[in-house]
């Protein structure tokens, strides 16, 4: 494990974590926390997991070395293609481990929340593998905003249920989910997306979506004949693909590890999510971290024109390692994103998520020396933005 | 001893306290509407300062709050308002809110400003028991405040009891497993659980909260328990017209004079 990045006992990285719930979910997070310990080394739970990866989700995801970047960029630049897994992001990976969790917690009720819908489909889908019923919030505004997943989730048999209290959007649903599993604390199980959330929640999903980086490692290593590379790069919104792409690189310090969160309109417009550049620390949706707020401790209501990186706040591994600055925090505006999103598209023959699209956006930004090797996180597939790109770009 | 501990060593059975949202329904009325309580015989006060993102709140609370966020509440208000506190209320009075505008305030500042003004304890649902001991409880004690923390049917005998061990002053019952609002049904496994509490001779004296809402209700939870708390349903009594002159109406009828 992580020794020097990783969690404590009691659920803390360095300042950040912990589990900041009222008494009613106590029982349920406590019941979470024994069983996930318990399947860390399961090797049932294990095998389950690695074959669903691998013959329903498709894993592993390529690393693909995008010539045509290499030569704009004058760097060895690699995508790993999470955007090509079942339901077109890396939110399967950790909604796959959960719903195994759920099962063995003997769970009959499936419930999350979901911004742009990628994790809300995710969770739809693991439901109706295992025959689970399944409750999806989602803020009233993402619902017009991403109505193509909303009929997605609802195909697949969820119940897709608007959050009208609030802003509308991510947070609010991340509420209402959380309201919903006080009330029914016993059958129900609640999937959360990001790494964010009350213990073991951020360590959890960390650990599902490690894949991302166990692989990269294995994958460089048959590539450039090193498991190293020089950046690895990934977009934050809660930050769950970051960290999965982090996370087995923490520990080797010469692997700069970058951060692109959303800037929105522009960090200082008043509409970003711009989190470590605006937030302060505090505490949200359990956890201890750095949250846009007033103050008074009142949370801002973010703004980018990617629904999944739509979060005031940030996961409390992120905030740590921020504060002891082992990953570099950057951010990408919606206009660099949206061009970003294009010039994949017209390079590569790719048309990425614009959540991954401001990953893409801070290679601009960036300058390299001859035979760099850099990771990106192509966390999720476009098509969901065709819409917004369409529009962006008037095609 | 703080007022609370004095109210509980002198009375031992059908308490009342009283929630409501400071800065609703208007920014400013917050000390008369407690004056009205205690005049209307509440036993104790639970004042809540709003917050954003609620989450165990029911849509009544959550209305209040962003209503009263509107009126522009803060902390700052609350404590500004609250220098008179002292001057017109006599009852004990708890604050009550959630963990994060408490941090950005500072919680030496808060306690600080908390105790000045006359403010006996605190109720925070989102500061969990390993959190309180390790940061808070010494500047709680520094003040003279009580922290209160939430039982539910779900919590084991041991946390239960370990929880007994940290309170000084009571133990706020919640009835069911819900956010604030919900209807209270007393079925036989809250009797139960009621009981259960009961048998266990706790230390401190049990308060019942959620759920709330009339003369049924608060006589059931008199039974097993030193008296119990009304939230949601004076918070929607503070939406109706005329709702200060009222007040007296609402209590006598959760709580009829003898």
């Amino acid at each position: 494990m992580h020794m020097k990045y990783g969690v404590d006992e009691h659920g803390y990285y360095g300042d950040f974590g912990g589990a900041y719930i009222p008494e009613m979910l106590y029982p349920n997070i406590e019941a979470l926390r024994a069983q996930y310990l318990k399947v860390l080394d399961d090797d049932d739970f294990k095998a389950e997991y690695d074959q669903l990866l691998k013959d329903y989700v498709g894993r592993p995801s390529p690393l693909y070395h995008a010539k045509r970047y290499s030569e704009k960029y004058g760097a060895n630049i690699f995508f790993k293609r999470e955007d090509l897994n079942h339901t077109g992001s890396h939110k399967i990976n950790n909604a796959i481990g959960q719903i195994l969790l759920a099962e063995r917690l003997g769970k009959k009720r499936i419930i999350a929340e979901t911004g742009a819908g990628q994790h809300g489909v995710a969770t739809a889908t693991v439901c109706a593998l295992k025959g689970l019923e399944c409750v999806v919030y989602m803020g009233e505004i993402d619902m017009e905003r991403q109505a193509p997943n909303v009929a997605r989730m609802k195909m697949l048999g969820a119940k897709v249920v608007p959050a009208t209290s609030g802003s509308k959007t991510l947070k609010d649903a991340t509420n209402e989910a959380l309201r919903d599993w006080i009330g029914n604390p016993e059958d129900t199980h609640y999937i959360i997306g990001s790494a964010v959330g009350p213990y073991p929640y951020p360590e959890m999903v960390a650990k599902f979506q490690s894949i991302i980086s166990f692989e990269a490692k294995k994958q460089l290593l048959e590539q450039t004949g090193s498991e190293l590379p020089q950046y690895v790069l990934a977009c934050v919104g809660g930050g769950s693909n970051a960290i999965g792409m982090f996370y087995n690189f923490l520990d080797d310090e010469t692997v700069k590890l970058i951060a692109v969160e959303a800037a929105g309109k522009g960090v200082e417009t008043g509409h970003s999510a711009a989190t470590t550049s605006l937030g302060k620390e505090g505490v949200l949706h359990g956890t201890r971290t750095i949250l846009m707020q007033t103050d008074d401790g009142q949370v801002v209501e973010p703004y980018s024109i990617s629904a999944g990186l739509d979060y005031p706040g940030i996961g409390p591994q992120h905030a740590h390692l921020f504060k002891v600055n082992r990953a570099e925090y950057v951010s990408a505006t919606d206009d660099e994103a949206l061009n970003a999103g294009l010039l994949a598209c017209q390079l590569e023959g790719i048309i990425p998520a614009i959540e991954s699209a401001h990953a893409l956006a801070h290679l601009e930004k960036m300058t390299f020396n001859p035979g760099d090797n850099v990771v990106i996180c192509l966390s999720g597939r476009g098509d969901k933005d065709l819409d917004t790109y369409i529009k962006h770009f008037g095609y | 001893m703080n007022r609370l501990q004095t109210l509980f060593a002198n009375k031992k059975n059908n308490l009342l306290s009283i929630y409501f949202t400071a800065g609703y329904p208007e920014l400013n009325t917050t000390l008369d509407i407690a004056v009205a309580l205690e005049q209307s015989g509440a036993d104790f006060l639970e004042i809540g300062f709003p917050y954003s993102d609620p989450v165990a709140d029911g849509p009544t609370i959550q209305q209040s709050s962003e209503k009263a966020l509107e009126n522009g509440m803060t902390l700052n208000v609350l404590f500004e308002q609250l220098k008179q506190l002292r001057e017109r209320v006599t009852i004990p009075v708890l604050l009550m809110g959630y963990i994060n505008p408490i941090v950005q305030y500072g919680i030496e500042r808060f306690c600080k400003k908390a105790a000045e003004v006359g403010v006996d304890g605190v109720i925070v649902p989102d500061l969990p028991i390993y959190e309180y001991e390790k940061l808070y409880a010494d500047t709680f004690k520094q003040n003279n405040l009580s922290n209160i923390f939430l039982v539910t049917p779900n919590t084991s005998e041991e946390r239960i009891r370990k929880i007994d061990r940290l309170s000084n002053s009571f133990i706020y019952l919640l009835s069911s497993s819900s956010i604030t609002g919900s209807t209270l049904n007393v079925s036989t496994s809250i009797e139960d659980y009621y009981k259960r509490i009961k048998a266990m001779e706790l230390d401190n004296p049990t308060i019942i909260g959620f759920g709330i809402s009339n003369n049924a209700s608060y006589n059931k939870a008199c039974e097993y328990a030193n008296g119990a708390i009304v939230g949601s349903a004076f918070v929607k009594h503070l939406a109706t017209d005329n709702h200060l002159q009222t007040i007296p109406d609402f209590i006598n009828n959760i709580r009829p004079k003898l």
